[in-house]
């Protein structure tokens, strides 16, 4: 599938290197097509387990790094619309969720985006995931008119609940790009960047193929994950 | 942060015996550990910048270590330490780093807060 050309894409996420795995290489695409995107980042992953081994870096220092990390991931996809939210790793579900809609009803309104990409809820698996997904779906029901949504799933259950994905991006095209954006979160992605690495150079497939294909659900809106907020 | 050496982290618990201090104590299992297994038991808790002013803070021998910390009414403490820092800020980060390195524990006190 060929990426649509968009006005302009919105992406929510609560962690840096959210948007690497999953939609770094669909934020490039729009990026070449000439398509503004906008990557507003709700934490600084301050919470992080992934402090080295032997550690290089405390639970005080990591939240600067992983800062550090963020803006070369957004460089490497030539991204220059990164906003950092400024909440706390792991305590999003417990802020106010009003003030969590406000929150994205300020960005919607001011971005107009005809696009939001976030993560399907109660398909998202961290807590973090879970409750921006909420929060994003709720600011975008009240809409008037409202942007396609784009949801990112990755629960085990998801095949078996939501079925194939509606839309399977081949990310080919700005593979290096993506790669780029995985390595920049380098003090979180050493481990599996290795591993991955080894397998794609022994041509598994399968690792080749989550690489390269961005998988994206359409929210459900017949399907609501709530009756009402 | 370097290995914990007994006898250091000891003078340095000391240090902060008897003054009010910022509390950041966690431990974690990670938020996926229900997702890569689905009978794990997720169990964590996790307080931060809470004043507390401790008489007395030891540290035990057997490593991975477990620091205590007595409070006129009660108790802190934590076990996993395998690591500890005295940061350029003046605040003593401790952290139980497991087999992979992943953050398990952390035990850290600060005479000003910590950030948010
Ligand atoms: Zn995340």
């Amino acid at each position: 599938m060929t990426i649509p050309k968009e006005k302009h894409v919105l992406v929510v996420f609560p962690h840096p290197d959210d948007e690497a795995f999953g939609v770094s290489g669909t934020i490039t695409t729009h990026i070449k097509q000439g398509t503004p995107v906008t990557y507003a980042c709700l934490t600084l992953g301050e919470m992080g387990r992934n402090l080295g081994n032997p550690p290089f870096a405390t639970r005080e220092s990591l939240p600067e790094i992983r800062k550090k990390e963020l803006k070369a991931s957004a460089e490497a996809m030539g991204l220059t619309d990164l906003r950092m939210l400024g909440l706390r790793d792991k305590t999003i579900e417990f802020e106010d969720d009003e003030k969590m809609v406000g929150m994205m009803t300020d960005l919607i309104e001011e971005l107009n985006p005809s696009l939001v990409i976030t993560f399907y809820p109660k398909f998202a698996v961290h807590p973090d995931h879970e409750a921006t997904a909420r929060a994003v779906v709720r600011a975008v029901r009240r809409m008037e008119e409202r942007p396609k949504l784009h949801c990112v799933a990755f629960a085990n259950n998801t095949l078996e609940v939501l079925g194939n994905p509606d839309t399977v991006y081949d990310i080919t095209p700005v593979r290096d790009q993506k790669m780029a954006s995985m390595k920049a979160h380098i003090s979180q992605t050493a481990w599996m960047l290795e591993e991955m690495e080894h397998k794609l150079a022994q041509g598994d497939t399968e690792t080749e193929n989550w690489l390269t294909k961005e998988r994206f659900y359409n929210y459900r809106w017949d399907d609501d994950f709530e009756k009402s907020f | 942060m370097e290995l914990v050496e007994m006898k250091k982290l000891q003078v340095q618990l000391d240090a902060f015996a008897g003054k009010d201090v910022y509390l950041h104590l966690e431990t974690t299992n990670g938020s996926y550990a229900s997702h890569f297994n689905e009978a794990f038991f997720n169990a964590g808790a996790f307080i931060r910048n809470v004043v507390i002013n401790y008489e007395l803070g030891k540290v035990i021998g057997d490593s991975p270590h477990r620091v205590g910390l007595k409070l006129p009414h009660g108790w802190v403490y934590a076990q996993g330490i395998t690591h500890y820092e005295m940061d350029e800020q003046g605040r003593l980060l401790l952290a139980g780093h497991d087999g992979t390195g992943k953050l398990a524990v952390a035990l850290q006190i600060s005479e000003t807060p910590f950030s948010y």
